[in-house]
């Protein structure tokens, strides 16, 4: 007799096509799903939104011209390892990288943010969902016939996230360097304030937020313990990351609009179609 | 403030069925739960539910309403627009048993996988010491009512039944979690890597973190966030991180 | 010849409750085979819906606190009608039961240096309910199926069979209890997925099937509460006690109309929150019995003291027992001083920072966001009396739980009696569940391995085709049986509500004779039309056939309430008589026992008064004189008559 936590022996054999919710053993339900609301809403704006991330930072990446405007360098382009940087004035130009590169300084370093953000666990979703509809949304079914998420190549390799997330500091710390030296004038003088200052700033405060609410960081951090009253420190420390983790896609869309405004901001100035404005 | 509501409700069994039709009386107040008692009572004496508290607190009364994973008894009728079907079907991930009745052992066999707490020896019964932050999120993860709609609108298995076997589902991924957290679980003197196991074995890394879980969770239960990523995060601990590794090595030897 | 399939075990528990799983648990240990028959999905049982906690005379909180105190305070909750050796076990053993429950991974809210939290309620004197926010219920059910699990794991390792030696048949119904002679010896039920039919054989039976509440239309109850076991028990020739002692949890929901009846926990009122009528006032200071005079708070500004100093000042009298605040409440709202929706007004709102109550009691805000659109940290919640409990239940010894009269019958939990007496406390049914689950494991384990092989009973096959005939009549209402046919079928689902409505109207907090009377009347034409309660469809999975069987056992058990409620002419705990509003203390040593009248259909439908059920009167046994002195003289005169003082 059938006790309900046995499976029964009735259902049909797992491996029989076709699987998923027209599964020989689900209701009989022909339609993918029967969601009413406009479930195709946000991944579709999610996709729209990276896509256009995407398109920009090609651009701007490749363009290898118009990212330092004294002292404002754009965040595309710092560090800049290449020899073949404009030169930046006590910037984080070092030019490690010999002289045999020829391409765009950015394309060395934009790796490790990108990196990042690949990995990225909101970043996952939304590119999961977004571009691969795997699922395009809950309880819509997916197109796929196969499924093997995270577990072989290449997705196995999303659990390299915590070494970019290393990086990813320190980036965020060259970052804020060059936020301080915005505070220098064209010549090198302290005690200067443009717009271009303020540009850099944020997005500098958004960047360590959105570094620091990662959930590696918070595993890291704290969450790796057992015992958190034991490490009275690490316990506060996970409880701000994890108050900052709650709004971790706020902060990788926040971050990752700042980024492009900020190097636009340099790209405006830089170019000459805009003139920053000096508060002091 | 009684009206007519337009309902179409799954009707079958495991060889077929059909959504049908039925206009019924909704009064102020009522969920979905109350709507389907009142077609049993009127019109379909036979229709089959199940449910039990009508509270929210038992996890008994899981389907699926316009095609989202909820709970019949905490759907109020106020959320639903008047003039639009109301579209009540079984749980689409499970096998159908009849009506709005699924076969939902898979959760049970799963549940039998995931080895059970292990107390630590030599603390006799009434000399457990735990500090409340250490209990804090094993207790998140025990408010599961297990009304398996995470597992129901998780892809994995919902959209590939194939993956069945090898992945034990967000409710018993978080079951792991629980108790790798548990402060005083001593699984691993007993040679039980839960943090290992857990992608080994339960298939944590079939989950694409795409929080379909979370979102359709009654309990509020962060699932993705402090069951599921730290859970990934701790099997990372074990498998790719040679810093970790290494520091383990060292420390090991140092002791 | 029956084709129903039948399978034999050690012991079969029915109910997966918080009582039947640590039964179960408990035979397993024994070495015993043991099968768990429950109705619904197991983990789904009613005891996920225990909100405060479990009473346990730990001492974390407050170091005074002991089983003496805590049985002290049982007695006095129960107004003395208590078994007295089931209260002192239950309040011996319930710390190890908890602390058990520990080693099992269940995980407590923690006291600062680390201990199992302890947390005021109704009745208790001192913080005493292990808890887990407002959810311990859930906590219980799930750590007890955890281990059940975990046994199954074991017998996995060792045999290949996680079922080898614990099983759960879930979502199945016991219609009948077998017998041999006066022995039990199995169980008939049928599955409700399917509809088909089962016979388990066992020398050992544990009823634990909870309570009765969906008889009465407001209830707390869950659909599951159709009095199973009382029923199987009284049609097995067991006997019931205290039948008219049913507990009105004082905080249920009135509004909306489809929640009306679900619990607003006491811990509500533990934490802080106050009843108030529609004038604003905090009426329960009006309703203070000269029994808990002494106890509690004479002031608001004392009441309030006492959340922060509890050394100090006397508690308010909001927490007072449970069926003194839900008279209370009623006498409001009869007075025309309640809230718009006929309850009054429990606020913690004003009491408790909003940060504070979303922490402390999350369930409930979830609860009432979700279901009535009332935020409890803004504004108050409309409450008013629901049927929570019946203290009656089967007549058990107090050591064993074994049933009186059936060899091999146990019944633990809210489905055995005596251990309440007349109003239950809060927090005592979740360490009933444990204590005694356990004792009705262990004693049915140990009566079941005493049994050689040979003497074990048979179940016949006629029993077997008498249960089945039984089960199936609901489908031959009409063109079957022609005693049955005559007459057009009734809707189970209607006569279910008329049940509900007379209970609720007749027999409900407040009671009068003449309405009782009535209450038997309706019942034994409701008993009448019962048996043409006819379905249609099939037997896969059909909650209109499922009515029509439990309506029988609701139907007995309606009855039992009634009578026993009409005999008792005094008011006593969960038994409130309009026409005889005292305590009598001559009626403290009496238990009323009903029993199954010989089954002849003839007399009993002819005279409702007379009905299927009979009542005798039984005294209780005297009370050990070394717990008697727990307690001071003048409080003991309130209770007992001056003979059993001066013996």
């Amino acid at each position: 007799m059938a006790t309900g936590t046995d499976p029964r022996t009735t259902a049909p054999a797992p491996t029989e096509a076709p699987g998923g919710v027209h599964h020989a053993s689900r209701a009989a339900i022909p339609a993918r799903h029967l969601r009413i609301d406009r479930w195709w809403l946000a991944p579709a704006a999610t996709a729209g939104g990276l896509l256009a991330f995407v398109v920009y930072s090609t651009w701007r990446a490749f363009a290898n011209a118009d990212y330092y405007a004294a002292p404002y360098v754009s965040p595309f382009y710092s560090p800049c390892v290449a020899k073949n940087c404009v030169p930046m004035k006590d910037g984080a130009d070092w030019g490690v990288f010999g002289t045999w590169w020829s391409l765009s300084p950015a394309l060395l370093v934009l790796i490790f943010p990108l990196g990042f953000r690949l990995t990225c666990y909101y970043y996952r979703k939304a590119y999961y969902r977004g571009f691969w509809a795997s699922p395009p949304a809950c309880a819509v079914a997916e197109p796929h016939r196969k499924y093997s998420g995270e577990t072989r190549f290449p997705l196995i390799l999303q659990n390299v996230h915590r070494y970019f997330f290393y990086f990813a500091v320190l980036v965020a710390g060259i970052l804020t360097y060059d936020a301080v030296l915005g505070f220098r004038d064209a010549d090198g003088a302290w005690g200067h304030m443009g717009l271009g200052t303020l540009v850099l700033l944020a997005n500098v405060a958004l960047i360590w937020a959105y570094t620091l609410s990662c959930h590696s960081c918070r595993h890291i951090v704290g969450g790796r313990l057992r015992n958190f009253s034991k490490h009275p420190v690490r316990y506060r420390m996970w409880g701000w990351v994890s108050v900052l983790n709650a709004r971790h896609m706020l902060l990788a869309w926040a971050s990752l609009v700042s980024v492009a405004v900020a190097d636009f901001y340099v790209y405006l100035v830089a170019s000459g179609a805009f003139d920053d404005p000096r508060f002091f | 403030m009684s009206y007519d509501a337009h309902f179409r409700v799954w009707r079958g069994d495991a060889d077929g069925g059909d959504l049908v039709d039925y206009t019924v009386a909704v009064n102020e107040g009522e969920v979905v739960l109350d709507v389907i008692h009142r077609l049993q009572a009127t019109e379909a004496a036979d229709l089959a539910v199940r449910w039990n508290c009508k509270a929210g607190k038992c996890g008994s009364c899981s389907a699926e309403i316009n095609g989202r994973p909820r709970l019949m008894c905490m759907t109020r009728m106020s959320s639903l627009d008047r003039d639009a079907t109301v579209t009540v079907t079984p749980m689409r991930a499970f096998p159908v048993l009849r009506d709005l009745v699924t076969d939902v052992s898979f959760n049970y066999q799963k549940a039998r996988e995931i080895p059970a707490f292990v107390p630590p020896q030599g603390v006799k019964p009434g000399e457990y010491r735990m500090r409340q932050e250490d209990v804090n999120r094993s207790q998140e993860f025990r408010k599961c009512i297990e009304c398996f709609l995470c597992q129901d609108t998780c892809h994995v298995v919902r959209d590939h039944e194939e993956n069945k076997p090898a992945f034990a589902g967000p409710r018993f991924l978080m079951r792991v979690a629980e108790l790798d957290m548990h402060p005083l679980d001593a699984a691993a003197e007993t040679g039980v890597d839960r943090k290992r196991s857990a992608q080994e074995e339960h298939g944590l890394g079939y989950c694409n973190i795409t929080k379909c879980c979370t979102e359709v969770c009654p309990e509020h239960i962060k699932i993705t966030d402090n069951a599921l990523i730290p859970l990934k995060e701790r099997a990372v601990d074990r498998k790719y991180d040679p810093l970790v590794w290494l520091g383990s090595k060292i420390r090991r030897r140092g002791a | 010849m029956s084709h129903t399939p039948r399978q034999s075990w050690d012991v079969v528990v029915v109910g997966a409750g918080g009582a039947g799983l640590r039964a179960a648990i408990e035979a397993r240990e024994q070495g015993l085979r043991c099968a768990v028959i429950c109705k619904s999905l197991f983990g789904k049982a009613h005891t996920v819906m225990a909100e405060g906690g479990i009473a346990a005379s730990m001492g974390n909180v407050n170091q005074g606190d002991n089983w003496q105190v805590h049985f002290r305070d049982t007695m006095r909750g129960g107004k003395f009608l208590n078994q007295w050796r089931m209260a002192e076990l239950h309040a011996q053993e319930a710390p190890d039961r908890v602390w058990e429950l520990e080693t099992w991974g269940a995980l407590f809210d923690r006291t600062p240096d680390g201990r199992i939290s302890q947390r005021n309620f109704g009745g208790h004197e001192y913080p005493r309910l292990a808890h887990v926010g407002d959810r311990t219920g859930l906590e219980l059910i799930r750590t007890l199926q955890q281990k059940i699990v975990s046994l199954q794991q074991d017998d996995h390792r060792e045999t290949g069979d996680h079922e080898a030696r614990l099983k759960v048949f879930q979502e199945c119904t016991v219609t009948r209890l077998l017998k041999d002679g006066d022995r039990v010896a199995g169980v008939f039920g049928y599955e409700r997925e399917s509809g088909r039919f089962f016979t388990i054989e066992a020398p050992a039976v544990v009823l634990a099937t909870g309570g009765i509440g969906k008889s009465f239309k407001v209830t707390s109850n869950s659909w599951e509460y159709t009095g199973d076991g009382h029923a199987l028990a009284l049609l097995a020739g067991a006997s019931l006690i205290n039948m008219e002692f049913v507990q009105f949890h004082p905080t249920g929901m009135v509004w909306p109309p489809s929640v009306k009846g679900i619990l607003v926990t006491e811990s509500v009122r533990g934490d802080g929150g106050v009843l108030r009528n529609s004038d604003g006032k905090r009426f329960m200071f009006d309703y203070i019995p000269d029994v808990f005079r002494e106890k509690y708070a004479e002031s608001e500004e004392e009441g309030d003291r006492w959340y922060k100093d509890q050394e100090n000042n006397r508690r308010p009298p909001e927490l007072l027992p449970r069926d003194e605040v839900a008279r209370a409440i009623n006498a409001e709202v009869k007075a025309g001083r309640g809230s718009p929706h006929g309850g009054v007004f429990l606020d913690i709102s004003s009491r408790l920072p909003a940060e504070e109550i979303r922490r402390k009691l999350p369930s409930m805000h979830h609860q009432f966001k979700e279901l009535a659109d009332v935020d409890i940290t803004a504004e108050p919640m409309e409450v008013g009396p629901t049927c929570h409990y019946v203290m009656g239940g089967v007549d058990v010894d107090p050591d064993t739980a074994a049933a009186v009269g059936v060899p091999g019958l146990f019944a633990a939990g809210e489905v055995a009696g005596g251990m309440h007496g007349s109003n239950r406390l809060g927090g005592n049914s979740l360490s009933d569940l444990l204590v005694f689950g356990r004792r009705a494991g262990l004693h049915a384990a140990e009566y079941a391995a005493a049994l050689g092989e040979g003497a074990r009973p048979r179940v016949s096959e006629a029993a077997v085709e008498a249960a089945e005939a039984e089960a199936l009549r609901p489908f031959g209402v009409e063109g079957g049986d022609p005693a049955v046919s005559a007459g057009r079928a009734e809707n189970p689902y209607a006569l279910h509500q008329e049940l509900q409505q007379s209970m609720n109207d007749l027999v409900g907090i407040i009671r009068k004779a003449p309405e009782m009377e009535e209450a038997l009347r309706r019942l034994s034409a409701l008993r009448e039309r019962s048996r043409r309660a006819g379905v249609e469809g099939h037997r896969q999975f059909n909650p209109g056939w499922h009515l029509a069987l439990d309506l029988r056992n609701m139907l007995l058990v309606s009855e039992c309430v009634a009578r026993a409620a009409l005999e008792r002419t005094e008011s006593r705990g969960g038994h409130t008589r309009d026409d005889h509003p005292g305590m009598d203390r001559r009626w403290r040593r009496v238990n009323l026992v009903c029993r199954l009248a010989e089954e002849s259909t003839g007399s009993a439908m002819a005279d409702p008064l007379l009905g299927l059920v009979r009542l005798t009167r039984r005294d209780m046994p005297p009370i050990r004189g070394d717990l008697l002195s727990l307690f001071e003289k003048e409080e003991l005169v309130k209770y007992l008559t001056d003979e059993e003082l001066t013996t």
